[in-house]
């Protein structure tokens, strides 16, 4: 028999958290789970790896902040050195507010850039949710063949089973 | 499962008994219905303010910032002073949105999406007045560095002033990205709720979210990092503003008190915006289940602790002043109590340090009434400080023959007035077509949908 994918509906948090544990326990592959809320719990229960987003937030925040920080010498002390007030040419002190600033800015953007990236999320593009997944439902979607599925799905208290294509 | 634990002690933070779609109906029905007739009156009314606010920035572009009352003594006064009150207000916004998120509290989900929207409001606001002082406005680009014709002339980084252009527009820029990736799920809901035109335009905006949790893995991280992001950077904002006049050696300003007391102070005036806000909003969109005495009364609690640091800070700059032995400095001071702008220094005194201190009975701060109408007392008594700190210590300066007064010119305060308009047009205008509360954070923390949910369950199951 061929495999293929069977998506199970739950009405609540727990059941979802459970059914996801006891699938991969028996060994049923857990294509994805869909849920209107962040579930608690349930990176865990799919065996998800930490995201990767903190490295990219951290280099980008390090990359923003240095190249601002060279800036700020080059323009003040190389460029056109200009004598304010008698300060030193690369007052670097004075300058770090602006670099702070300059890492929040390069960190956030680009992180929220990666994001975006990684998830294959962009404006306009064109999605069909499965029911009542952004509203009050919990979907659990499995690679397996289709006997096997439902009666796994039925078993764990889903109240809606469907293949999908 | 820890997350579906009813405490016992707590009032719940959703206090009717809703279930999730329920959430979503209360939620996205004032979207779907049409305005109502109290929606069109205020709109009509802010509208109108903004469009006072426009005449006025028009002619003063067009004629110059000399329509000001300011004089060669009082450089700093009206225009400032409106800068900082507006920047102040954002800050709520971002400390219920990121600093209540990485501390856990929960009660932030029913407020942080409407307080972050009015961060950016009151961020545009403040924005308003530094570009009209500029003269030029058409020019504000001369304010970052490029490379230009000038034999690249570069900008002053030395400079708080600058250091401010940036704080500004970096703080404008990561609120706006962290309040849409927030507003993301929800316009799915939203879409997937919705039919027609609406559903096109909320499915373009909504990135194509799925409610994939390979995706809210990752987007909660995202949200972790940015909220861990966006908590220095509010504590940044007030203290680059702050050394606006810290940086400088006039008596009055010239404090290293000032970062600290200036943040205390933006949050305390920020939360007392968020309150008037709330409670509008709260009775004209019917969601009091959502937007609780709770709320209300842990926002009161935060007025109370930054009212506290600000009436603390009062006192150390007077003692300060007196201890440092400095003429100029206690001149200063006793020139702000009980000189000429006196009445300014009094209003403030006590609109910021004395009415908070009604919020330690527990009557006061569980009663909407008292709260909202604190919450504009509060509001009043920032403005003035601001007014105070600028104003007084400039007015009477180390020559006494150039001494001098100053009074706003029509053309000043119907500008201040019209960023009022502005505030609340665009603030009329999100309540109606976004969702006021998030959602996808409020089913998060909604305990009783999770109990309601698994009876239905049960049944279906052993049945």
């Amino acid at each position: 028999m061929s495999k293929v994918r069977t998506v199970g509906w739950f009405e609540q948090e727990a059941q979802i958290l459970h059914a996801t544990k006891a699938a991969r326990k028996v060994k049923l592959k857990v294509v994805d789970v869909y849920t209107p809320y962040a579930v608690h719990g349930l990176d865990e229960a799919m065996g998800l790896r930490p995201s990767k987003l903190t490295w990219v937030c951290f280099l980008a925040g390090l990359a923003g902040g240095g190249s601002m920080l060279a800036l700020m010498i080059y323009t003040s002390a190389i460029s056109w050195a200009l004598n304010v007030g008698g300060k030193p040419f690369a007052s670097v002190p004075a300058f770090i507010p602006v670099t702070f600033e300059a890492t929040v800015l390069c960190a956030a953007l680009t992180t929220v850039l990666a994001f975006f990236v990684r998830s294959k999320l962009f404006p306009g593009k064109k999605v069909v949710p499965l029911e009542r997944v952004t509203d009050d439902r919990f979907a659990l979607e499995l690679w397996a063949e289709p006997e096997e599925a439902r009666s796994f799905l039925e078993g764990q208290g889903a109240v809606v089973v469907q293949e999908v294509p | 499962m820890s997350e579906a634990q009813v405490s016992q002690l707590r009032t719940p933070l959703v206090t009717a008994e809703r279930t999730l779609s329920q959430v979503t109906d209360d939620i996205v029905t004032p979207l779907i219905q049409r305005p109502t007739v109290r929606w069109w009156l205020s709109f009509l009314a802010a509208a109108s303010v903004l469009g006072i606010g426009f005449g006025m920035v028009a002619y003063q572009i067009g004629t110059g910032i000399g329509t000001w009352g300011l004089n060669k003594t009082v450089g700093w006064a009206f225009d400032i002073t409106n800068f900082v009150f507006w920047v102040g207000i954002g800050h709520a916004g971002t400390l219920i949105s990121a600093i209540l998120f990485l501390f856990r509290q929960k009660w932030r989900t029913s407020i942080n999406r409407a307080a972050e929207a009015m961060t950016l409001f009151a961020v545009m606001c403040a924005a308003i007045f530094p570009l009209i002082h500029a003269g030029r406005p058409w020019l504000i680009y001369w304010m970052f560095p490029y490379p230009n014709s000038r034999g690249s002339l570069w900008v002053n980084f030395r400079s708080p002033l600058l250091w401010d252009v940036f704080a500004i527009s970096t703080y404008f820029t990561v609120s706006a990205v962290f309040w849409y990736i927030g507003l993301i799920p929800d316009m799915a809901t939203i879409r997937d709720r919705l039919s027609g035109l609406r559903k096109k335009i909320f499915g373009f905006l909504s990135f194509g979210w799925n409610g994939s949790n390979r995706i809210w893995s990752r987007y909660e991280t995202l949200y972790l990092l940015l909220a861990g992001l966006a908590t220095p950077l509010v504590l940044s904002v007030h203290t680059i503003v702050s050394m606006d006049f810290a940086t400088s050696l006039v008596p009055g300003w010239h404090a290293t008190i000032f970062p600290p007391y200036f943040v205390a102070g933006a949050v305390f005036s920020g939360f007392a915006m968020v309150l008037t806000l709330m409670i509008i909003t709260r009775v004209v969109l019917k969601l009091e289940h959502f937007i609780t005495i709770r709320h209300i009364e842990n926002m009161n609690k935060i007025i109370i602790v930054t009212g506290g640091i600000v009436g603390l800070s009062y006192g150390t700059e007077f003692f300060i002043a007196w201890y440092s032995g400095s003429p100029w400095e206690r001149f200063a001071f006793i020139n702000r109590a009980f000189g000429p702008y006196a009445w300014s220094y009094w209003i403030m005194f006590s609109c910021n340090v004395v009415s908070p201190m009604l919020f330690y009975f527990k009557k006061i701060r569980t009663s909407i009434l008292a709260t909202f109408l604190l919450s504009i007392v509060v509001n009043i008594g920032m403005w003035f400080e601001r007014f105070v700190i600028i104003v007084t210590s400039l007015h009477r300066d180390f020559v006494p023959s150039s001494w001098a007064m100053y009074k706003p010119t029509v053309i000043e305060i119907g500008t201040f007035t019209g960023t009022f308009g502005l505030f609340f047009t665009l603030f009329l205008l999100f309540v109606r077509f976004l969702p006021v509360i998030s959602m996808g954070e409020v089913k998060a923390v909604n305990n009783f949908a999770k109990h309601k949910n698994a009876h239905h369950a049960e049944h279906e199951v052993t049945a």
